[in-house]
């Protein structure tokens, strides 16, 4: 005790407290009145450290919730009684999914609160995005969720289209579906492979990358590419579906069911699993919907809200499938959601699959798509149109909307403003992975060190859509 | 594009006349006009946007969240009309070169609303929603850091992806970009 007073004594000297007109030397024995300022000097230090500041702005700090234990009755480390550090985790580190930083603070193990800085990978896709004109666009957005590529082209094509008015063709509204869902395949088989390693079953890395890569090989097939695939464009999609693409499909989908169940019986009934996920990182719908929290974090917390169904696009009103959710919102729940979401999504591909209308793959207006390339060698037109589509693009009439679809991460969303020239004047994407990682704040505070890896991973952040 | 001329015809002979006059197809925009006078209603390609004054989007915010379970804001975004040669007029609405654009989303009425307040270079400030909507918190510091305008109220009004030290505020229109000049091996350090 009298090394606290002491010591506290020494800081309300230091910090000429008011009021005390005691000579108070150094080496003061705590007395009653020198113990009522060290009290309150006490109150005031711990104001202030409440309102400390960092370079990263006002820290608001929370009061101590715990008295330290100290073993052996020395002070350690060589510091006030129970004052929290401030850690940081990353920007590098390999559990957090790109270059996220984490300041922590901690006390002893246990974390009182988390902030994310974020801004690591920020590489100005908006400002470039009013460069580019509505043709080269897609390139650019696809970049945005490199783990879930299609959707980030929907809805900037999306978002376009509702600006020309233009309706596409029922075939590329059924061939987008059905790449939109096998991106969400992707994208889930992403998670429960890193997800795994971050919690220490390295083995589900292996097992998640396996399926995951034989989505990607059909994304080759169609698109040409295994990511970034620029494939869904104003006006429909990029090419039509190769040869011998349905047997392919049903192929991957069932090789993914496959290792969907090993999964689920690998890790939801194992021990350890549970041991690890289960009631950690808890958040209520209450708190996700004010902190703008959408996708499988709010649906895990017992609120099945998944704009595929509340407000159809494309033609899910015309494929049946289940929305999953859970009721608990724990670290388990969400990694259980993104397990199961898998299984439906199979089941629209199925649907696609059988119901593929035949057709056209775009929308035959020779302004906004471009000609096929056999007509480019016979028809002097053909060649005009596609090199002014590709130099010049098309014109947008000013205006502008907001288009949201649901991404596997939650709802993403397109702003855009024209003003009657090819280049958008604001091309604004509303990335969920950016709005998700304040849920940190919330399911992260009074965890340990150890859980925080758990709940960043459980949150699914891809950086490349939170910093743009 | 013809058609495009046509709805923006229709879009002159609705508003041409006396505003509040007209009535407003969405019951919620019609509820904020009616508590809010001077805010103009627009359709825009089937979605309901409200054009308000700055001074009362905390207030609105309060209110679609109390009163009309608008239970999520969704997007926060900031445009800058600096370049916008033929930029859509409202009438009613006096155009300033930033526009504020709030996205409100009601899951228990599946509907949706956009809130749009005219900010001025002189004074860029808004009242921050995130008192009201704590989600907001995010888009706000990333609203002032890459335009500039500061969020009057908010908890932590930082950089968010720019770092600490930048000047400037990129995606403003006459923001250069790449005014960061390219190095090569040798040149001295451009800080």
């Amino acid at each position: 005790m009298s090394d606290v007073v002491n010591n506290s004594m020494n800081e309300a000297d230091n910090d000429a407290v008011a009021g005390n007109d005691a000579v108070a030397g150094n080496d003061a024995v705590a007395g009653n009145d020198a113990g009522n300022d060290a009290v309150s000097a006490a109150v005031i230090k711990e104001e202030a450290r409440l309102e400390r500041q960092t370079d990263e702005g006002a820290q608001q700090l929370r009061p101590r919730t715990r008295e330290m234990v100290i073993a052996g009755g020395g002070m350690w480390p060589d510091d006030e009684l129970g004052d929290t550090m401030i850690i940081n985790m990353g920007p590098q580190h390999p559990s957090t999914h790109g270059v996220l930083r984490l300041m922590m603070e901690l006390d002893g193990e246990d974390v009182l609160q988390i902030k994310p800085v974020i801004g690591y990978l920020h590489t100005g896709m908006e400002k470039t995005g009013e460069e580019l004109t509505y043709v080269q666009g897609t390139t650019n957005v696809t970049r945005m969720d490199y783990a879930s590529n299609f959707a980030n082209e929907l809805v900037y094509s999306m978002a376009v289209e509702r600006l020309l008015d233009v309706e596409v063709p029922e075939r590329a509204t059924w061939i987008r579906m059905l790449m939109c869902e096998l991106s969400r395949i992707a994208s889930h088989l992403l998670f429960q492979a890193t997800n795994g390693m971050d919690m220490g079953a390295v083995s589900m890395l292996l097992y998640g990358w396996r399926e995951r890569e034989e989505v990607l090989r059909v994304f080759e097939m169609i698109t040409g590419l295994r990511m970034n695939c620029n494939y869904i464009r104003p006006g429909g999609v990029a090419a039509d579906l190769p040869d011998g693409w349905e047997q392919r499909i049903l192929d991957v989908c069932e090789l993914v069911a496959a290792g969907v169940s090993d999964y689920d019986e690998m890790l939801t009934q194992n021990p350890i699993w549970l041991e690890r996920t289960v009631g950690l990182g808890v958040i209520t719908t209450e708190q996700c919907l004010e902190l703008s929290i959408t996708g499988p974090i709010l649906r895990s917390t017992g609120f099945a809200w998944d704009l595929r169904k509340a407000q159809p696009y494309l033609a899910y009103d015309q494929v049946e499938f289940d929305t999953i959710y859970t009721s608990n919102g724990d670290v388990f729940d969400r990694y259980r959601i993104r397990l199961y979401e898998i299984l439906e999504s199979i089941k629209i591909v199925r649907q696609c699959v059988e119901k593929m209308p035949a057709g056209d793959y775009r929308v035959q207006d020779k302004k906004l798509t471009p000609p096929p390339r056999a007509r480019i060698d016979e028809s002097m037109e053909a060649l005009i149109h596609h090199f002014k589509l590709f130099t010049e693009g098309f014109k947008v009439p000013a205006g502008e909307t907001y288009v949201p679809i649901e991404s596997p991460r939650g709802e993403i969303g397109c702003y855009m403003v024209s003003d009657g020239s090819a280049k958008p004047v604001r091309m604004h994407i509303r990335g969920p992975s950016f709005y998700n990682l304040q849920s940190i704040g919330p399911m992260g505070s009074d965890s340990l060190v150890a859980d925080a890896v758990a709940i960043v991973s459980s949150i699914d952040p891809i950086l490349g859509e939170v910093d743009r | 594009m013809a058609d495009d001329t046509a709805r923006e015809e229709d879009h002159e002979a609705e508003n041409d006349g006396d505003v509040a006059a007209e009535p407003i197809s969405d019951e919620v925009a019609a509820a904020v006009v009616a508590r809010f006078p001077g805010s103009v209603f627009v359709e825009s390609h089937g979605q309901p946007v409200v054009y308000v004054d700055r001074s009362v989007m905390a207030d609105l915010a309060a209110m679609l969240r109390d009163e009309e379970q608008f239970t999520m804001l969704v997007d926060t975004a900031v445009v800058d009309h600096l370049l916008d040669g033929t930029r859509v007029a409202i009438p009613g609405v006096v155009a300033e070169r930033f526009e504020v654009v709030v996205n409100f989303l009601s899951h228990t009425r599946n509907r949706r609303i956009r809130i749009v307040a005219e900010v001025p270079l002189a004074d860029p400030t808004v009242p921050s929603l995130t008192p009201v909507y704590p989600g907001a918190n995010f888009p706000e510091r990333e609203s002032f850091d890459l335009f500039g305008v500061t969020f009057e109220g908010h908890p932590d009004m930082t950089r968010i992806l720019m770092p600490d030290d930048w000047v400037g505020h990129p995606l403003r229109k006459d923001d250069a970009a790449a005014r960061v000049p390219v190095t090569f091996k040798g040149d001295p350090s451009p800080r």
